[in-house]
């Protein structure tokens, strides 16, 4: 089932000395549960792509539909996630946790008992009282992820979120971010300049051009092992043929 | 966060270590040292004022004297020092609070509006630098000379300032947790009441902490102005009719009612952000 549906997006900054293009024709969709994840240099306009998914920002040109229907500004249906984990330190994990409910209006006991399913499930409800300040990097990565699943968006869209953590833990959180995922069908779009991340995680990877930026490559990545995990995938042979792949795709760039 | 400290609690007795017990000793034996030069300043500096004033050194008539100074106080303990007193006390917190409403609401709007407050930004910085108790005499004519002007004046010395510092604050809070926010798609009453506010109630006790003192100064000054009752009548009074004693014991009790009035905001910072989970 096609979930989401980009068409033809396009960005121009109005700055002070003059216009800046951004993005240029985007469009591409993706399937229910499917994981899209995005590479390009550096300050080609991923970011500004997920804004503009994520309804912060309108685009000058193109649409977005998801599940048929236009997005116009915050949708419902999208979650967002940050490489800040933005957790609000005077307020305790579980009312973090319901922060997007209560937002939305969406304090009805069936959302909240869903969003205490979450944290149940993913091993962070023993902290649900506890504050930010007393939860390590990756555990706060977590709940920020369960605060956005919590609103029970059709689709996620993470912009380098786990680029604050150490190698480490990136690893770890990474591993049990994809399992979340896939587990509750999520359909994630995620921005990152790692590419190794990128191939772990990712069905299909789209590989941007250099500002204003062009999908240059939609690479479908497919290790045939339908257990696959992000540290399985590194095992994987096909993983360094991607890899190299997606590096000379990039540095053609420059 | 609990568990831990117990169990250091249980550990303590029997493992503390040699060097650590001299650490501990060390530390406990500076705090002592401090506390004992603090206490030695203010008794030596009334010993020698006390001993010049006695043997003539120093004209106790002008200068004053320790004991002269306790047994005015005594004296105006048992007459009216209590109404002065509250006079001045309640001047300050009225105009204390009123200076943290308006502030704090005006900071608001000027959040809020980024054209009202481009358009008010000369005014403020203007407003900010006026020493305001050049207005005095205009205070005066317009809520005349009475409690109305004292407070008004407090009012006015306390309130710029309360509006430029928690606009900063508002301005400073972080724009990550902004856009956190506004992508679950919160609105900006939301955002103020959810992230901007709740963000600054550390900047809400500084501006309080300020205040205090400010509205204070407010009030004497307003009290030197016009009045009949209060500190800073009795200062002026004193120094009228050459009673030196009586403004010296004035200035004394001001200082500990200015300090005990900042330890109470103190006081009610902790609670607050104790409840508040910090």
């Amino acid at each position: 089932m096609e979930v989401l549906n980009v068409k033809n997006i396009q960005e121009i900054y109005q700055a002070e000395n003059g216009e800046i293009s951004a993005l240029k024709n985007i469009s591409f969709t993706a399937q229910k549960g499917e994981l899209i994840s995005i590479v390009g240099p550096s300050g080609c306009g991923k970011s500004t792509l997920l804004s503009i998914l994520a309804g912060l920002l309108k685009p000058t040109g193109g649409e977005v539909y998801v599940k048929g229907e236009k997005v116009n500004g915050v949708s419902p249906h999208i979650g967002y996630m940050m490489q800040k984990d933005s957790l609000l330190d005077w307020r305790n994990i579980y009312k973090n946790v319901m922060f997007g409910l209560e937002v939305r209006g969406m304090m009805q006991p069936e959302y909240r008992e869903r969003a205490e399913k979450l944290l149940k499930t993913y091993g962070l409800y023993e902290f649900k009282d506890k504050y930010p300040s007393q939860l390590s990097g990756g555990m706060r990565q977590r709940v920020a992820l369960i605060r956005t699943l919590a609103i029970n968006p059709d689709i996620l869209l993470l912009d380098e979120a786990f680029s604050a953590l150490d190698y480490q833990t990136r690893l770890t959180v990474t591993d049990d971010v994809y399992r979340i995922l896939k587990q509750e069908q999520v359909t994630t779009i995620m921005v990152t300049h790692d590419i190794p991340e990128s191939i772990s995680m990712g069905d299909k990877v789209l590989i941007f051009s250099q500002r204003p930026a062009e999908i240059k490559e939609v690479l479908e990545i497919d290790f045939e092992d339908p257990d696959r995990t992000p540290i399985s995938c590194r095992n994987n042979p096909k993983f360094s043929r991607y890899f190299d792949h997606i590096w000379r795709e990039l540095s053609a760039n420059e | 966060m609990n568990k831990q400290s117990v169990r250091n609690t249980e550990k303590f007795p029997p493992e503390i270590s040699k060097e650590r017990e001299v650490y501990l000793q060390k530390k406990q034996r500076r705090k002592m040292w401090i506390r004992i030069s603090q206490w030695g300043i203010l008794l030596l500096f009334l010993a020698q004022w006390e001993i010049t004033a006695r043997l003539g050194w120093i004209d106790s008539f002008i200068l004053s004297q320790p004991s002269r100074i306790g047994n005015t106080f005594l004296n105006m303990a048992q007459n009216d020092l209590l109404m002065h007193l509250g006079v001045t006390v309640y001047e300050t917190l009225v105009g204390f609070l009123l200076g943290v409403v308006f502030g704090t609401l005006l900071a608001i709007i000027l959040w809020w509006s980024d054209f009202i407050s481009k358009v008010s930004e000369p005014y403020l910085v203007v407003l900010n630098s006026l020493p305001k108790i050049a207005l005095g005499p205009v205070i005066i004519v317009i809520a005349g000379a009475g409690t109305q002007a004292i407070i008004f004046m407090a009012l006015a010395i306390s309130l710029v300032v309360t509006v430029l510092e928690m606009l900063n604050g508002f301005r400073r809070t972080d724009p990550e947790y902004i856009r956190m926010a506004m992508s679950f798609g919160a609105n900006k009453r939301q955002i103020f009441t959810k992230v901007v506010f709740p963000y600054n109630i550390a900047t809400l006790f500084n501006s309080l902490k300020i205040n205090i003192g400010l509205s204070l100064v407010g009030v004497i000054a307003g009290e030197f102005l016009v009045s009949k009752a209060g500190l800073g009548y009795l200062i002026v009074y004193g120094g009228q009719v050459f009673q030196l004693d009586l403004v010296m014991t004035s200035v004394i009790i001001l200082a500990v009612v200015a300090a005990l009035m900042y330890e109470a905001v103190v006081l009610l910072q902790k609670l607050v952000m104790k409840w508040y989970g910090h």
